[in-house]
């Protein structure tokens, strides 16, 4: 236990992280999406992705970028879920999963597309097993583009989403 | 290819094809990969290649499958990762083996039994709505939990369906091909500039392993030699996408036992290696920097100094968390003993890379076939003999260590000169191979190009496809809510096998 809490005081405080933001989301176009404010819960969909922006989604909850503390948080059902981050091209045999995983989430929702693939199909490009972009499949609010997206660019994604 | 590895082409008629296939098993061969060429528009039928590696490198067993040839003969009794092989050879290249399970793997109704996504001829499919048939368990007490695809968490689609009675699992079946976007085919589509991209993103954890590969295959099919400081570099990148894994799953690994500041330490050090990658190589994730001929980035001697400073610190860091990891009660209770793999039978069902290291199958590639520059430093092979989540928890801290030690040594013995070979003319065309020791284990790719240098046929393939029937066997007998933890301890790739 002892070393536990040494190296916890040791590393300390790791500078850099990102600041709440103040503004609730004044911003939101939709009323009801203004309680959600700059917090939203989150639900991924991996759709076809490579497996490249989830290792960036990951980063998000990193003490770096600590989306927690700003309120975003990722959760384990769509039914409780504001917005989807959607990366991957959409894979032919992922398509009615994440039609599904869309409907179960309660309106208002937004969706955030994640990386190049998710933008267009990227270099997986449409074919016999793959729809191409997210936006093929559902609408998308907001994208991230990046091979994979860096964490900063996945946030300010997440924040157009909401003023959408 | 390189200086070391040696591939021997064995073609074989029918008949041959069994007894060499058990004279490979009986010298302690393993299994590669499965995989079949269309070649009808030379006139011919279908070309079946399996790849096993030996210890003196690889041999491709082939057989020419006319049109309307019978069945070949099945291989997944000798071993048993060639099962999914065979079912995936079925639903992409329509080459059906002799009995067997003859449900569909990749295909899941996007097209239909018969269509054939890699023949030349293909024109898209007719989708197929049968559903799957899950092996169903019956018994007092006996029920079904379905998982998926879409996960709790942020990792890949996949469908797991346990039965279980009461907390304990009895059977886990994994249902796996969400994720299939059509690679092999795109390989075909693609310039070998642009295919090198694919490859990078087979699996994008492992996009430095599958690059080098890629371009080792295409390098031997060209006639180039890569110059020193760039295999230096390639091995420089490969550690560190090591490292970037062994430090999130670490992490990842203590959280899913209930200790959250072994996440948040973990994904700090990891972040911070993925800053210094965006300061030295100009991307957090530089996975484009394994090129044809060499690598596309440099090192300054500044650059140089900042990763050797990085390596350093990372070693102290890691070894402090080591010893709390060990020393924690709690967290050992969970590894310990959990999510099994016992060496016999993970020798049986041809487990591979660090999963079988975890078992005392002390295999790898940078020691076993090292090719430059790993031949000239004396790898240190972990293995541990537990076989449960702890061995793999063990076996990432010593291979950790080791890259750490690797990457150190890289630098200070870093040769000067070029970094890529000149740009040479396109190759008459040919067949290369390429294999390298990624983080999860050996990385495989197949290049077929034609005169013209299009690209006719390739096949990637991630060792992936040999520990997911592990992954069925560790689970059994222990409570659904260890899943998690066994599953991370082995963390396999979907998008590697979807393909």
């Amino acid at each position: 236990m002892l070393d536990i809490l040494k190296q916890i005081a040791r590393v300390g405080i790791v500078a850099g992280r990102r600041q709440a933001e103040a503004a609730p989301g004044d911003a939101a176009a939709d009323p009801e999406l203004r309680a959600v404010g700059r917090a939203p819960c989150m639900r991924h969909v991996d759709a076809g992705s490579c497996n490249g922006c989830e290792l960036e989604i990951h980063a998000l909850g990193n003490v770096y970028y600590n989306i927690e503390a700003s309120g975003m948080k990722f959760v384990a059902s769509p039914r409780h879920a504001d917005l989807l981050l959607v990366s991957g091209p959409v894979s032919r045999h992922m398509r009615e999963a994440l039609l599904r995983t869309h409907d179960a989430t309660p309106a208002p929702k937004r969706v955030v597309a994640v990386g190049d693939c998710a933008i267009d199909g990227g270099i997986f490009d449409a074919g016999y097993a793959s729809c191409g972009g997210v936006a093929d499949v559902i609408a998308v609010d907001a994208t991230a583009s990046g091979c994979p997206p860096a964490p900063e660019a996945i946030i300010a994604a997440i924040e157009r989403a909401l003023e959408s | 290819m390189n200086a070391t590895l040696a591939v021997e082409h064995a073609p074989v008629t029918r008949e041959q094809w069994l007894p060499r296939i058990e004279a490979l098993h009986a010298a302690g061969a393993r299994l590669l990969t499965l995989w079949a060429s269309d070649e009808r528009d030379h006139g011919e039928g279908d070309l079946l290649r399996a790849a096993f590696l030996q210890p003196g490198g690889v041999v491709i067993v082939e057989l020419a499958l006319p049109d309307g040839a019978a069945p070949y003969p099945r291989i997944d009794e000798l071993f048993p990762a060639a099962a999914r092989l065979q079912r995936a050879l079925r639903d992409l290249s329509g080459v059906q083996a002799e009995g067997g399970d003859r449900r569909p793997w990749i295909r899941h109704g996007a097209w239909s039994d018969g269509d054939a996504p890699l023949r030349r001829d293909f024109r898209g499919g007719t989708p197929d709505p049968t559903p799957y048939g899950f092996v169903r368990v019956r018994g007092d007490g006996v029920h079904e939990i379905a998982v998926g695809p879409v996960h709790a968490g942020t990792i890949e689609p996949g469908h797991f369906r346990f039965s279980v009675v009461g907390e304990k699992v009895l059977r886990l079946e994994q249902r796996l091909g969400y994720v299939h976007k059509g690679i092999e085919r795109r390989f075909t589509e693609l310039a070998p500039a642009a295919a090198r991209r694919l490859a990078a993103r087979v699996s994008g954890d492992s996009a430095v392993a599958f690059a080098w590969a890629f371009c080792l295959a295409e390098e031997h099919i060209r006639g180039v030699s890569v110059p020193p400081r760039a295999t230096f570099l390639r091995a420089l990148l490969l550690e560190r996408e090591r490292i970037a894994n062994h430090l999130g799953d670490l992490g990842a690994l203590g959280n899913d036992a209930g200790f959250g500041v072994g996440l948040a330490q973990f994904m700090r050090l990891k972040e911070d290696l993925l800053r210094v990658n965006a300061q030295v190589f100009g991307a957090r994730y530089p996975m484009d920097a394994v090129v044809t001929g060499g690598v596309a980035i440099e090192l300054t001697p500044a650059g140089a100094a900042l990763l050797q400073q990085q390596f350093s610190v990372l070693a102290g860091e890691t070894e402090r968390l080591r010893a709390i990891y060990d020393d924690h009660a709690g967290m050992q209770d969970r590894f310990l003993g959990c999510g099994k793999v016992p060496g016999e039978l993970a020798r049986r069902l041809g487990v591979t890379g660090l999963v079988a290291r975890a078992s005392g199958i002390a295999r790898d590639l940078r020691v076993d076939l090292p090719l430059p520059p790993y031949d000239a430093l004396a790898v240190r092979c972990a293995s541990a003999a537990g076989g449960d989540v702890a061995a793999r928890v063990a076996v990432r801290f010593d291979e950790l260590a080791e890259s750490l030690r690797l990457g150190g040594e890289l630098l200070r013995r870093l040769p000067p000169g070029e970094v890529c070979a000149p740009a040479q003319a396109p190759a008459p065309g040919g067949f290369g191979v390429g294999l390298v020791e990624g983080w999860r284990g050996p990385v495989f790719v197949a290049l077929e190009t034609a005169t013209d240098g299009s690209i006719r046929r390739c096949h990637p393939h991630d060792p992936s496809w040999h520990n997911w029937p592990a992954l069925e066997h560790a689970i059994i007998g222990d409570i659904v809510p260890d899943f998690p933890l066994i599953n991370k301890s082995f963390n396999l790739s979907y998008s590697g096998v979807d393909l």
